[in-house]
């Protein structure tokens, strides 16, 4: 029991690292880009910015729940 | 970091760990977590208006996250959602009117804080109640078991002979769940879903700390269903709402993003932390949430400072 404990907190650790290095890298190459576009956007074309807002929270959410998901596996060795 | 739409320096790790924290509780309780997330967005100097239509695009991705891992669960009833999510629109329409009421009268925020002083506070003390004594019941039923391994999702509630008493109300049409295992009138979600999204029209927020509760007590649905379904329908309404707030120029996008890195994570913690505790519990776990978004309340009413 103990034994199980360490290792998934062990895993989750290791996770969270590998998960901290991708979003680091994400902010300064995808964010980066996007703002100035999304600035303009909001301030010209607030309708568009709408969807555009919309569809970039959920486009990530999928990408990022497809991520985690595959480090869960990856690292714990079985399907969550 | 600069964000430049609502030209605010806010911490990307902050961003980050507020996301987590409340994306674990989108993800175990199914709630948008606006009570969290418009008050730490507004401590770092986020303009209020903006603090609310950032959030609404937050609970957008945390929710997609979250019930897509519920979905994979088998917690989440779609029929269900779709129904829910025009009687939230709806209500959320005529929450805003009432606002708009209330501001033209003068006394919107003592209505609306006096109002949810009382709804979280009876939420809480009702669930407190109901958990507590479903717990009791099934501990004189099964003395000594323990449950071992992910817990079973047939739920249990000693209000449940209230919840058959308003599913045997048949009124035109009836709508089977299959997957909630419940055969119940359109008009009976209908209500419920309009509640909620009065609320979260009225309050603000998803008002999930209601329509969670609401699936449970009033349509009968179990708890691990009802969260699911709950964060199911949030993306929609949440959708509705960060529509009408970025036309109005409402929304940072890029905040809302970069919060939603740390909640992706935290709400896959939260979904799958529900395998492993019964319906009562996760009731009785979710008591302090209201209670923490009276808390909020009564402070903002004591020193007049809005949160």
């Amino acid at each position: 029991m103990k034994a199980d404990t360490s290792k998934t907190a062990r895993a989750f650790l290791i996770e969270l690292a590998v998960y901290a290095v991708l979003v680091t890298g994400y902010f300064f190459l995808v964010l980066h880009f996007l703002s100035g576009w999304l600035q303009n956007l909001h301030l010209h074309h607030v309708k568009l910015y709408a969807v555009v807002a919309i569809a970039l929270v959920i486009c990530q959410a999928v990408v990022l729940e497809s991520v985690t998901t595959w480090l869960f596996r990856l690292l714990r060795g079985r399907s969550e | 970091m600069f964000f430049p739409i609502s030209e605010s320096h806010i911490s990307p790790i902050y961003l980050v760990v507020i996301g987590f924290l409340i994306g674990i509780l989108g993800g175990f309780f199914g709630v948008g977590g606006s009570f969290i997330a418009g008050p730490a967005l507004r401590a770092v100097g986020l303009d209020w208006n903006f603090a609310i239509g950032t959030d609404l695009a937050h609970i957008v991705g945390k929710s997609v996250v979250a019930a897509k891992r519920h979905r994979a669960l088998g917690n989440v009833d779609l029929r269900l959602g779709l129904i829910m999510a025009v009687g939230t629109m709806g209500g959320a329409e005529v929450g805003a009117q009432l606002i708009q009421m209330l501001k033209r009268a003068g006394n919107v925020n003592t209505v609306v804080s006096v109002i949810s002083i009382v709804i979280y506070t009876s939420i809480s003390t009702f669930m407190i109640w109901e958990a507590w004594r479903t717990l009791r019941l099934q501990k004189i039923r099964q003395p000594g078991k323990k449950a071992k391994g992910p817990a079973s999702k047939n739920d249990e509630s000693s209000f449940s002979h209230r919840t058959r008493a308003i599913q045997s109300f048949h009124l035109w049409p009836m709508i089977n769940l299959p997957a909630s295992g419940v055969r119940i009138s359109l008009w009976v979600i209908v209500a419920v879903s309009f509640v909620g999204g009065l609320f979260a029209g009225f309050l603000g927020g998803g008002a999930g700390y209601i329509r969670m509760p609401m699936l449970v007590y009033v349509l009968g649905i179990p708890t691990h269903l009802a969260v699911g379904t709950d964060l199911f329908e949030i993306i929609i309404s949440a959708s509705y709402g960060t529509f009408s707030h970025a036309v109005k120029g409402n929304v940072d996008i890029l905040i809302a993003l970069v919060m939603n890195t740390g909640a992706a994570i935290g709400a896959q913690i939260g979904a799958i932390s529900t395998q492993y505790f019964a319906g009562p519990k996760i009731r009785l776990f979710f008591v302090p949430l209201p209670l923490i978004g009276a808390a909020i309340v009564i402070y903002t009413l004591i020193s007049g400072h809005k949160l």
